[in-house]
């Protein structure tokens, strides 16, 4: 391959890249906006949307696909995320939890009651 | 101008304005020493701007060991206390005082004695186990030491010009919050602890790089001494668990000083959030601390029964089992807070899954030791300490474990009992076996074996004693973090007994000063080779001292245990050879200049001078920016320089 | 100083992989940062939630930007990579505007907040919507700063092998930052309206 076609085929890699994350940014965006979902089913799919232009960013624009062995970045990387998931996955359980046995109020009953005992004297 | 900076901020209690004169006089007494001796421009030049990971070691245990005397000052206060000044009519320890002292003792404890060592001992002995000059970003190494300098200046500081936190060693909010905790206290708290921290995390990403990109050619990951092992996971944790700590004391301090409400009791705000991020950061950092501690162990198990390690792949496999699964049970620190039983039952059962590889690792080591020729210098009394001190503490951890007995314990000085003889019995046994395992390796000359003897003696004596009172106190129901307990329950005499723990602990300490001081003066007849115990690793194929780029030659390793094979095989390293030119990065104090600006932002923000803290920040800028544009950081060693330099170091001079 | 091509390629892996090992600090530390968004998200005591401060179209178009920003970016290193310098000063210039035009609404966005008088102060979630959304946007300042001095030593100096060296580990921290910005995207602002 000469030169001038690398630079074409990475050339096409990032406007690749760019024009897919657009995409999906707009198709979440709609999605919302218009209210084609809604609850839960939308936030999982706009999650979905979110990963996969994460992928798409780290192949196209970060080229994690293109490491020669060893592929350290790429290793790091998959750490990194199986620790991030179990921290956030992990506290938001948790928390849950400990609001749950907080007599199940809403944080806007929550502050009430934690201002009329403040103003009891706590 | 001076924010809230005033005269009000010196001591007015007679036991702090004691510790800020001994301090003091102290810190003249050296200043004093260097100038009279003229050695201020030797210090700059080989340690202070040094970048050379040898020094940058040295650095660090130093400030361990200043901090680890000053961690015992504190521990003396609260032992005396507990158990004498409480049953006086008044104790000349106030009871905000009290509290001051042993959030200080943590602190100090677990951030500046534990890490400085240990990462004073990485320094020392990565880069040369896995055969490389340097660590893979020298100037950087710089600045996280200076980082944590700053912290530890910082802490110090609190004792002669404001106070410290009264919060305990993690500050937990509501007590932790402005309107609580006004003062400067928890603000140095976290100002130290965030500098330091930074330091740390930098040097985790310095040392992870290092273990992937600088090891010598034909050095596999599975030929790296499990020291290097154990490193490589506990800087993985450094990496991804320190951001968690920089995080939740960034909250803090802007629900301190931005009016922020992320741990308020109102407005929305959520103290437990707090308690549940600073725990996901906590828990790793134990094990941070522990790993690196099992890697001198599986060092020195070896050598000291002079049989190859047992089981490397599965002293591998927990390694890594360790690393992942310390991420995985942080709730156990906080199982009364109300998650419910759901919740509390799947991180008590990890807690005890993490207690398996640990134990996998110790009953390698003993395998290592059967039929071994076992000889029991000091190395391997400290590591039979670990053995007997560690496992305990262990197994009273696997009963913290469960949710229903931890009900009963949690905050009580049974936990206080379990993780001293945890962080005693593993990481400080595990440094004290370094420190006499490898001593001679950088100074040509053992430390004094019957001397050590007795510091171990009195050391694992009086931990017995002044931690299983503290494990029956719990169990009775003694809270932790009180200055004095009702007569009437008749506990006196345990704490006395603990208390005379502590003086056997200090008698310890106390000969242990006086062993490197002895053998610093008979260094003449404790003088040995560079390979005093026939070692097994890379670090033993150096001379001594070891020059400052560490190999002349970088021959492609063959084995595990690399240096034993090249004695087999009758290799004579110190053979000379066709030396080539060698690159080592120049001196520079701009590690120095970091900090210092660095410290100035801290200093600032406690002390509500902001424009002492924006002129810290556009310090610290211009400084990166400075760094990022400097050429001519390295200078050549050239081969014949390099030829002088090994000839005087093995004798050929 | 004379640097081998080994000794060249050798420092530019080293310090791709420890600035990439950075990278993954940073992303616990927005990681930490997400969750507490989400925990105290509901803690909006009297004041606003996220539906009634969130103005999508200027959020739209802020991503927007950013993601092309992050194009022009990776544009720019590829042309370093084919010695097409003059193309490759276009391109930077580019992701320097568009980064500027990024943050310029961000901090509309905040100034009229707080004029509205929901600043930080007044919730729980404003707090960790200012900290975690500011967090991301002193990542771009800092990235700013940077490039303009990269920009400068350029002018300066011309494409040494260092200077390559800190292009390539400037782009990974930009792309970074718009990874990062597809989850304040997704989790603050879409999932702020759901």
């Amino acid at each position: 391959m000469t030169n001038e076609q690398a630079y074409k085929k990475s050339l096409g890699k990032y406007a690749i890249g760019f024009i897919v994350s657009l995409i999906l940014t707009f198709a979440a965006y709609f999605i919302v906006t218009e209210s084609y979902l809604e609850g839960m089913v939308a936030m999982v799919v706009i999650g979905a949307l979110a990963f996969v232009q994460m992928i798409v960013q780290l192949i196209f624009f970060l080229h994690l696909d293109e490491e020669s062995r060893p592929r350290i970045k790429l290793f790091a990387f998959a750490s990194m995320s199986l620790i991030l998931l179990i921290i956030v996955v992990g506290s938001l359980w948790i928390m849950s939890h400990l609001n749950y046995n907080m007599m199940e109020m809403s944080p806007a009953e929550k502050t009430e009651y934690m201002m009329e005992q403040k103003g009891g004297g706590f | 101008m001076w924010g809230r900076l005033s005269l009000d901020a010196l001591p007015d209690d007679i036991v702090t304005i004691g510790g800020v004169v001994l301090g003091a006089v102290a810190l003249l007494l050296v200043v004093g020493l260097l100038t009279y001796f003229k050695k201020w421009r030797w210090l700059w030049k080989n340690y202070l701007t040094s970048l050379d990971p040898k020094k940058i070691g040295i650095m660090y245990i130093v400030v361990a060991v200043i901090m680890l005397l000053r961690g015992l000052a504190d521990v003396a206060m609260l032992r005396a206390q507990q158990a004498v000044f409480a049953t006086m009519e008044s104790s000349p320890i106030s009871a905000d005082l009290f509290q001051q002292v042993f959030s200080a003792h943590g602190t100090i404890m677990i951030f500046f004695v534990a890490m400085g060592v240990l990462f004073g001992i990485i320094n020392l002995i990565l880069p040369l186990q896995i055969g490389s000059r340097d660590v893979a970003f020298p100037l950087l190494n710089s600045i996280s030491f200076w980082l944590f300098a700053a912290g530890m200046v910082l802490i110090n500081l609190s004792l002669a010009v404001g106070e410290f936190s009264t919060a305990g060693w993690l500050a937990y909010p509501p007590l932790s919050t402005l309107e609580y905790s006004p003062g400067t206290g928890i603000d140095y708290w976290i100002w130290a602890l965030q500098i330091a921290g930074i330091g740390t995390t930098l040097s985790g990403v310095n040392f992870i790089a290092t273990i992937l990109t600088m090891r010598r050619k034909g050095m596999t990951l599975m030929k790296m001494p499990i020291f290097v092992w154990s490193i490589l996971g506990s800087m993985a944790l450094v990496v991804f668990a320190f951001p968690i700590l920089t995080a939740t004391l960034g909250l803090l301090t802007l629900d301190r000083t931005l009016d922020t409400n992320f741990f308020t009791s109102t407005l929305g705000g959520n103290p437990m959030m707090y308690i549940n991020m600073i725990w996901a950061w906590g828990h790793p950092e134990v094990y941070i601390l522990i790993l690196p501690a099992f890697g001198i162990f599986s060092e020195i198990v070896p050598i000291f029964a002079r049989k190859k390690l047992f089981g490397y792949a599965s002293m591998v496999i927990a390694i890594i089992a360790i690393t992942i699964l310390s991420f995985t049970v942080w709730l156990h620190h906080f199982f009364t807070m109300g998650a419910g039983a759901n919740v509390n039952a799947f991180f008590g059962i990890m807690t005890m899954i993490i207690a398996v590889p640990t134990g996998v690792k110790v009953f390698n080591w003993l395998f290592t030791m059967y039929r071994g020729r076992i000889s029991f210098t000091n190395p391997m009394l400290w590591f039979m300490g670990f053995v007997a001190t560690f496992t305990l503490g262990g197994l009273t951890g696997v009963m913290l474990a469960v949710p229903g007995i931890d009900f009963q314990m949690h905050n009580t000085l049974f936990l206080v009992a379990h993780f001293h003889n945890m962080i005693i019995g593993g990481v400080l046994f595990g440094a004290f076996a370094a420190l006499e395992y490898w001593f001679p390796k950088f100074t040509g000359f053992k430390l004094h074996e019957g001397l050590g003897k007795i510091a171990f003696w009195n050391w694992i004596v009086g931990f017995m004693l002044a931690f299983i009172p503290l494990y029956i106190l719990g169990m009775m129901g003694a809270a932790r973090r009180l200055d004095s307990y009702d007569p009437s329950l008749g506990w006196q005499g345990l704490f006395v007994v603990a208390g005379i723990g502590v003086v056997v602990i200090l008698l310890g300490v106390f000969f242990q000063v006086v062993q490197v001081a002895y053998s610093v003066w008979k260094r003449k007849e404790l003088a040995v080779g560079p390979d005093p115990w026939d070692g097994r690793t890379l670090e033993w194929a150096t001379p001594t001292p070891i020059p400052e780029y560490n190999f002349a030659k970088m021959t492609p390793v063959t084995s595990r245990d690399e240096f034993w094979e090249l004695k087999r095989k009758k290799v004579d390293i110190s053979k000379p050879g066709t030396y080539e030119a060698i690159k080592v990065p120049k001196n520079t104090p701009l590690g120095i200049w970091v900090a210092a600006a660095a410290f100035l932002v801290g200093f600032g923000i406690i002390w509500y001078m902001w424009w002492l803290a924006l002129l810290g920040f556009v310090l610290t800028v211009g400084l990166i920016i400075y760094i990022t544009l400097r050429e001519d950081t390295e200078e050549t060693l050239s081969a014949a320089k390099i030829k002088s330099i090994e000839d005087k170091a093995w004798g050929r001079a | 100083m004379i640097e081998t091509k080994i000794e060249i390629a050798e420092k530019k892996h080293r310090s791709t992989i420890g600035f990439w090992l950075y990278l993954m600090t940073d992303s616990l530390l927005f990681a930490s940062l997400f969750a507490v968004y989400i925990v105290l998200k509901d803690g909006i005591a009297s004041g606003p939630e996220a539906k009634d401060i969130i103005v999508m179209p200027l959020v739209l178009t802020e991503t927007i930007l950013l993601l092309a920003s992050s194009l022009t970016c990776g544009l720019a290193l590829l042309s370093f990579k084919f010695k097409k310098i003059r193309q490759a000063v276009v391109f930077l210039a580019l992701t320097y505007a568009l980064g500027v035009a990024f943050l310029t609404i961000e901090l509309t966005e905040f100034s009229t907040l707080i004029a509205d008088g929901h600043g930080w102060q007044h919730s729980a979630f404003l707090s960790a919507f200012f900290v975690l959304v500011a967090t991301h946007g002193a990542h771009i300042a800092v990235g700013l700063l940077w490039l303009l001095v990269l920009i400068i030593v350029l002018a300066r100096k011309g494409l040494t092998s260092k200077l390559e060296r800190q292009f390539t580990l400037f782009g990974l921290f930009w792309h970074f930052l718009d990874l990062v910005w597809i989850f304040i995207f997704s989790i603050v602002y879409l999932g702020g309206l759901l």
